[in-house]
């Protein structure tokens, strides 16, 4: 079943939380992986791997470098989902 | 107690734990000095489910969730999460020292590392494939991430090291600190051991070597090092952690000093897999270098902390062997099996009784050995029953005597500071 991108974010957000020890509201859009929430590529492959699980869905390895942002996250999984 | 060794002095300012009895070194010590047992029947259905013929164990008093962040938990194997609660403990006890990092060493051992790890991602593997694998799953299993993160934790450059020498592994890790300082490669090390095997899969392993306490009815009777009716020993998990500091940075920066490891000896038995030498000649060994590095005769010997895990065999050699090394002198030796207490931590039980070594030795007080309703009569040495005992005044030394699967044999000897 297909998630809205509020519920998208609102589920990454747990996953970066749940690896980064960051709170949930700081993994807003705009916020950039590497930049912004200090995520390297060990923690992010975490999460992508907790991402597939939780919406059901497949990450290519080499479409992950293009998921700058976490918004770039949410509107490739939303269309993955579709 | 004087030589004319130029060995530099090394002396332990900082201690931390997590075990059986308590999530810290003073609620740990006063556990043991009350004479209370760390063991409980497992809160889950592994004996029945799996057969396995033990349903109990001595697990960590404190959970790691309690005490660490969730991304901490996430990202370490509990062997490295219980390493890393002992080694933030003992660091701040020590006054977390200021050392330049090329100065600083880390090491700590575990005997089994990251099974938990390396289960779960085989597990995960056969269900869900290898998509689903996690990617810090090796950094997780490998046997040196507790001494890895206890070196990115404090910026320890001089070297992170993993010593693996099954039982005394964590005796071991603290062994190989004190030869850091000595060589001139570090001015302060922490070290010890850690390990996390409350798994059905080694707890299986264990039953099936026929090592292990089958008193299902009883755990916190199980564990009876010297009783007559020993049966096997109790798995134990948690971590000791010490900070050493060569005498002369902890003199410099005023810290306060608990005591001295004197002397380290060790050795092989080169004798069979899993069995003592009946002989005990490796153990005999490990004490004597130990003795003869410390530059003390064994007169000055006036407590040895027994590895005494609560098998049949190993109890009595090793009691033989400190008459062998001692003679006349055992007679006022006062020993203590605290695995009574705690059970056995496997890699992490050499470093956590070095812990009650130096609190023996900085507080003239022998922690008990519990269970033991009717001594072996081939017990060869006097043995703490139920309350502490007093240790003399002056200047004194003790031996904490760690062994381990593979013939390893370690004595470390502390004296007063």
């Amino acid at each position: 079943m297909a998630n809205t991108e509020q519920e998208i974010l609102e589920g990454l957000a747990e996953i970066v939380a749940e690896e980064t020890g960051l709170p949930t509201d700081a993994v807003a859009l705009e916020k950039s992986f590497t930049d912004d929430l200090d995520i390297d590529s060990l923690s992010m492959m975490t999460i992508v791997t907790h991402a597939e699980d939780k919406f059901g869905v497949r990450i290519p390895d080499e479409e992950v470098k293009n998921l700058a942002t976490v918004g770039d996250a949410v509107s490739f999984i939303a269309k993955a989902q579709a | 107690m004087t030589s004319d060794r130029t060995l530099r002095d090394v002396v332990v300012t900082g201690l931390g734990a997590t075990t059986p009895l308590g999530g810290d070194v003073p609620s740990t010590w006063d556990a043991a000095l009350a004479g209370q047992s760390g063991a409980r029947t497992l809160e889950n259905d592994w004996a029945e489910r799996y057969e396995i013929p033990v349903s109990f164990a001595a697990t960590i008093k404190v959970k790691p969730e309690e005490v660490l962040p969730r991304p901490e938990i996430k990202r370490m194997d509990p062997s490295t999460q219980y390493a890393i609660i002992a080694a933030r403990e003992a660091w701040a006890d020590a006054g977390s020292p200021e050392v330049d990092g090329d100065r600083l060493g880390a090491v700590v051992s575990s005997g089994i590392g990251g099974i938990w790890t390396t289960l779960d991602g085989w597990d995960t593997l056969r269900e869900r494939g290898a998509r689903r694998m996690l990617p810090m799953t090796v950094p997780m299993l490998m046997p040196n991430s507790p001494a890895a993160y206890v070196s990115l934790e404090f910026g320890a450059r001089a070297g992170a090291h993993a010593l693996v020498s099954a039982c005394a592994s964590g005796a071991e890790a603290i062994g190989y600190g004190v030869d850091m300082i000595r060589a001139g490669r570090a001015d302060v090390v922490v070290c010890g051991g850690t390990e996390a095997t409350i798994h059905p899969m080694p707890m299986a392993a264990f039953a099936a070597s026929r090592t292990l306490s089958l008193r299902n009815d009883d755990p916190q009777a199980a564990s009876r090092p010297y009783d007559v009716d020993r049966d096997g020993f109790v798995v134990g998990e948690g971590a000791g952690i010490v900070v050493l500091e060569s005498a002369e940075h902890a003199a410099a920066r005023g810290a306060r000093v608990y005591a001295k490891i004197a002397g380290v000896g060790l050795s092989a038995d080169a004798y069979h897999i899993t069995s003592p030498d009946p002989e005990g000649r490796g153990q005999v060994a490990a004490m004597r270098r130990a003795v003869e590095e410390a530059g003390i005769t064994g007169r000055d010997v006036v407590h040895v902390n027994a590895h005494a895990t609560s098998t049949k065999v190993g109890d009595i050699t090793e009691t033989r062997s400190i008459r062998a090394l001692l003679g006349d002198d055992a007679d006022h030796v006062l020993l203590s099996a605290t695995k009574s207490m705690t059970g056995h931590l496997l890699g992490g039980a050499g470093a956590l009784e070095t812990i009650f070594t130096v609190k023996a030795v900085s507080e003239r007080l022998a922690p008990p050995t519990i269970n033991v309703a009717n001594p072996d009569p081939e017990l060869q040495v006097p043995l703490v029953r139920d309350e502490p005992a007093k240790l003399p005044g002056g200047d004194i030394a003790a031996v904490n005597n760690s062994f381990g699967f593979g013939g390893h044999n370690v004595a470390l000897v502390v004296t007063n500071a």
